[in-house]
């Protein structure tokens, strides 16, 4: 019933909620953006003055600043990478049909429901770890010498990490998008001579384009944030090999107690996303649309 | 060439049988259309011929050759299925030269080829579109051109009009029957629509459990049905099937009349009934009679019919149009 009456009570009836939304992102945002202009030391608290876009430069021209860039962009890549490529081909091994399907299905998902504080100090701890852990014990048990992941590819084995938690999420999504693909055009190709691999080339990969849009778009939203792995593995260390945009604006604002400074990355962040956004989706708008 | 037999055919999913031994021989060149209600096996006897079932026992020869362990794409048949299974990421042209790109033939002569099916289907301005943006009867023609191209030793159709409305339905039984006649190739056409099988087939198989209950012309089905399955399901309106009394006086447990091989009077006839829906399509009337003693009787009366719910009528069944089936429903 659109009449004048019932749209203008629509409207009146969920205010409430926008204004409640609105408030929740304008507040934080417009304060941070406050404190970016701020000289707002911890350490000197009351003693804040006006410092134009001094945090700005200072945060922009920080030498760790470039190095977590590219390691933000590492990381995402990485995982991206790593879980829509292993993604495609587990979801493709878990469409043939064997027995205990439904168990094994269950626990590939699993990974995606462990926190990732614990599944980061699981690996640090009961994997990485170049004494106790597993990987040290194989190593051991081949003669060779225990690698130190943490110390000397740190980035490369936080990539490992969280691509273990997102491979889940990445085979899950492509698994459905696999189930809805068509039996008779997957027949049809047979008959007109496709094998295996052409069927999976000109049948399979355009039918998945779709759902690894939907992967990378989702999943790069959440790998920008990337935050308690670093924090409970490496620290963001050795120097600045593991940092990435968020562990900087946390360290800078927590760690050197420098809020003005850690705003402004903050600030910065936000631009970098949503430049991130704006391509992504003219990208995925594309893919979406047919 | 494109000679197809079956030997002793038989395929089971775990226990049951869907198509128990089955012997059939398709001639070079014919239209052999395979009818019967749902869930007959007329599909998966289509898919063994495809190679896209194996099957349990027996063998599938084409042009002599035992092809029962080909893969489908060696066999040289090519399929047109129900859903059309068109590839909606490609182009028409696409789709259509797919199978010659799987075969490695010469992109100038796939061209030329698709071209030349495309003429043939009426597809030519269309080309360069995706499926998606073709009608039902277009995306048909596809699916078509996509066999043609192949020059397949027999083409196999499952259900392929059964996506169509209805007077799309009748265009394409016409194109795909005309294609016959061109290109002269074995076809297997399966459907559950009597009329098509009448119209388009040289023969047809008729198959009831996956067992094949008589296998004629059209009209031999329709003048001489082997048994009561047949006479029920070959013919529309429905064949009228009495049991009781009036069979046993004609020393049958069942006897068969068409709707079109009953005499009507308002005066005088043998049996006497009470006029329940009549159906008036102004070519026919078709009248639903209640006669006691029997179910209801359809007959069909030419032209316009005059009569109306509830009028008495007396209905008069062609002797020699009648026919006659035994306690194991085959015709006497």
């Amino acid at each position: 019933m659109a009449t004048q009456h019932s749209r203008t009570a629509a409207r009146l009836m969920i205010s409430p909620a926008v204004i409640l939304l609105l408030l929740w992102m304008i507040v934080p945002l417009s304060m941070t953006l406050y404190f970016s202009f701020l000289r707002y030391n911890l350490l000197m608290p009351g003693m804040e003055t006006w410092a134009g876009f001094d945090n700005y430069y200072y945060f922009l021209t920080d030498p760790a600043f470039f190095s977590a860039l590219s390691n933000t962009i590492i990381l995402v890549v990485g995982v991206l990478l790593i879980t829509v490529i292993g993604g495609v081909a587990l979801a493709l091994l878990l469409d043939q049909p064997f027995w205990g399907q439904g168990v094994v299905r269950v626990l590939v998902i699993a990974p995606f429901f462990v926190m990732p504080t614990v599944s980061a100090l699981v690996w640090k701890n009961m994997f990485m770890n170049p004494v106790n852990g597993m990987f040290a014990h194989i190593a051991k048990a081949l003669g060779l010498q225990p690698f130190d992941f943490l110390s000397h590819a740190p980035l490369a084995s936080i990539i490992l990490i969280v691509a273990w938690q997102w491979l889940p999420f990445a085979t899950l999504i492509l698994l459905t998008a696999l189930q809805s693909l068509d039996r008779e055009q997957q027949e049809a190709a047979e008959m007109d001579g496709a094998s295996v691999f052409a069927r999976f080339i000109y049948l399979t990969v355009p039918h998945l384009t779709r759902a690894v849009t939907v992967v990378v778009l989702i999943q790069t939203i959440f790998l920008l944030g990337v935050f308690a792995e670093i924090l409970v593995t490496t620290n963001g260390g050795p120097g600045t090999a593991s940092t990435n945009i968020t562990y900087l604006v946390y360290a800078q604002s927590l760690l050197n107690y420098d809020v003005g400074g850690g705003s402004a990355g903050g600030i910065v962040a936000v631009i970098l996303a949503n430049i991130v956004a704006i391509f992504l989706m003219r990208m995925i708008g594309k893919n979406l649309d047919a | 060439m494109g000679k197809i037999t079956l030997r002793n055919v038989t395929k089971k999913f775990g226990d049951v049988a869907v198509i128990p031994a089955l012997n059939l021989d398709i001639e070079n060149g014919e239209f052999v259309v395979f009818v019967g209600p749902s869930g007959c096996g007329k599909s998966t006897l289509l898919r063994l011929i495809a190679g896209l079932e194996d099957t349990t026992d027996g063998s599938i020869l084409i042009d002599g050759a035992d092809a029962t362990d080909t893969p489908p794409a060696k066999r040289g048949l090519a399929m047109v299925f129900q859903s059309y299974a068109l590839y909606p990421h490609m182009s028409v042209r696409k789709n259509i030269s797919f199978p010659l790109k799987m075969a490695g033939v010469d992109p100038a002569e796939a061209t030329r080829k698709v071209d030349n099916a495309a003429k043939v289907l009426n597809l030519t301005s269309y080309l360069d579109r995706k499926p998606g943006q073709l009608s039902g009867g277009q995306r048909q023609r596809v699916a078509i051109g996509r066999a043609i191209v192949r020059e397949p030793k027999a083409f196999l159709f499952d259900e392929p009009l059964s996506n169509l409305d209805a007077a799309l339905r009748v265009n394409m039984r016409l194109e795909i029957t005309e294609l016959h006649q061109t290109l002269k190739t074995t076809m297997i056409y399966v459907t559950h629509d009597q009329v098509e099988a009448m119209t388009m087939a040289d023969k047809i198989v008729v198959l009831n459990a996956g067992r094949i209950e008589q296998v004629g012309s059209p009209l031999t089905l329709y003048r001489n049905p082997a048994n009561v399955f047949v006479a029920g399901f070959i013919g529309s309106p429905k064949m009228n099937l009495i049991t009781g009394p009036e069979a046993e006086k004609r020393g049958a447990t069942t006897i068969g009349i068409r709707p079109e091989h009953i005499d009507l009077s308002t005066t005088a006839g043998e049996w006497q009934g009470e006029v329940g829906v009549s159906e008036h399509l102004g070519s026919d009337t078709f009248l639903h009679v209640h006669v006691p003693g029997m179910p209801t009787l359809t007959v069909r009366a030419g032209g316009e019919y005059g009569v109306h719910h509830g009028d008495r009528i007396f209905l008069t069944p062609q002797a020699d149009k009648m026919h006659r089936f035994g306690a194991d429903g085959k015709a006497m």
